[in-house]
């Protein structure tokens, strides 16, 4: 069976959607990522959407439980690389994602995670420079 | 299907006098416009239309234009009603020029040995009535053409969005927002976005002469679509008839950050990037 995966950055897990979603796909990454996230301690989850044409409802739904998930468990969602269209396409359905951070590109959405981090948090991480 | 009967053939055969007959009536009438349109112009058209409506009856007077022994004539038709309308030509002008038509050929039909019947007047009547009304059709819809076109030019022409500061775009609105209009809005402001690599945006509502419950409902579509982006959103150029109406009618802006002024959104959104901008000292 076809699966998402999931890779561990440090405190953070990365969740690149580079297929064609579909209903059972998005139940297994959502099962999937609660697994790793508990598993990891991760404190952060970002899901890059940026190669995703075709956001329905239930995807929407999806992202939003996710992060609802991932908040209870103690990490915080940010999801990236939304297209305009799919944009306009959830406004229209009337999913706001309220709850859901959202950021432009990886490296954005890497430094919103960052930022909302203590800082003892990020000391034991491995470091990488940040900007000034 | 049509009745084939002699008037017809005395109608073909007299193609020549009805012309002229026609053409007098045309250069008599009070509707003649001969600041748009030339004698030799107006005979040419006259003639063409003549000829082609001589041959749409060959065959009997057809009950219905849509028959496709009136094909040629419809075509005809068309491009002579393009033609006046764009040379500004009025609805009835360019319907009277058919309806014209009707005069020289009953006075054919009367002369001398009358054969034609009143039924066979009237079947000749209806069919030049149609025509003139597939011309005030045809000049209808010619109409609505431009105006659909003004309109999406109207709609291009009044979405700008413009860069005001690295990360930061603006999109000045102008005129009401109705959700066609909203759908383009959106799309340019979030296509801008990606181009620009912005994190902020603002909406400036100064040209937007009134907000009512569906313009707010709009305005936070926008606003939430840039907030899926990645992008926070501001609105500013609240005028204070405009902020009355909006807290008279209950709608809830409490989630957007709204501004007075262009000026004080740009600040916010300075501040929230980090920049600041300070007066050089010139002592």
């Amino acid at each position: 069976m076809e699966r998402i995966p999931i890779l561990k950055m440090g405190n953070f897990l990365l969740v690149t959607i580079q297929m064609e979603m579909h209903d059972r796909l998005a139940m297994t990454l959502q099962d999937d990522l609660t697994e790793r996230i508990v598993q990891t301690r991760a404190r952060g989850v970002l899901i890059d959407i940026s190669s995703l044409e075709l956001v329905d409802s239930f995807i929407g739904r999806m992202l939003r439980d996710i992060a609802a998930v991932a908040m209870l468990l103690g990490a915080q969602t940010v999801v990236v690389g939304m297209k305009p269209a799919v944009a306009i396409t959830l406004v229209e359905l009337g999913l706001t994602l309220r709850g859901v951070r959202a950021a432009l590109t990886v490296e954005r959405g890497m430094e919103m995670l960052r930022a909302s981090m203590p800082e003892s948090l990020l000391a034991s991480m491995k470091k990488t420079p940040r900007k000034a | 299907m049509g009745t084939k009967t002699e008037f017809v053939d005395k109608i073909v055969s007299r193609e020549k006098d009805l012309l002229d007959d026609w053409m007098k009536e045309q250069l008599a009438a009070v509707t003649l416009r001969t600041d748009l349109l030339s004698e030799a112009d107006l005979r040419r058209q006259s003639t063409e239309l003549l000829s082609a409506f001589i041959e749409s009856i060959r065959p009997g007077i057809p009950q219905d234009i849509k028959a496709p022994e009136c094909q040629h004539l419809v075509g005809i038709l068309r491009d002579i009603t393009r033609m006046r309308l764009e040379q500004g030509f009025s609805v009835s002008e360019v319907a009277t020029f058919v309806l014209s038509l009707k005069q020289p050929i009953f006075r054919v039909l009367y002369d001398k040995d009358t054969t034609a019947s009143a039924e066979q007047l009237w079947h000749m009547g209806t069919y030049i009535d149609r025509l003139g009304l597939h011309c005030t059709e045809l000049y209808q819809k010619g109409r609505e053409g431009i105006i659909a076109r003004q309109q999406q030019e109207l709609l291009e022409l009044s979405t700008p969005v413009v860069e005001l500061w690295e990360g930061v775009v603006a999109l000045p609105l102008i005129g009401t927002l109705d959700s066609a209009r909203t759908q383009v809005v959106m799309e340019s402001l979030l296509q801008k976005l990606v181009d620009t690599n912005a994190t902020m945006a603002i909406i400036d509502i100064t040209g937007v002469p009134t907000v009512d419950t569906s313009v707010a409902k709009h305005l936070i579509k926008t606003v939430t679509a840039a907030r899926l982006m990645g992008a926070d959103c501001l609105i500013s150029g609240v005028r204070p008839a405009i902020a009355l109406t909006i807290v008279h009618l209950g709608v809830d802006l409490s989630e957007i950050t709204t501004k007075a002024t262009l000026a004080d959104a740009l600040d916010v959104c300075l501040r929230r990037n980090g920049f600041a901008i300070t007066r050089v000292d010139q002592k």
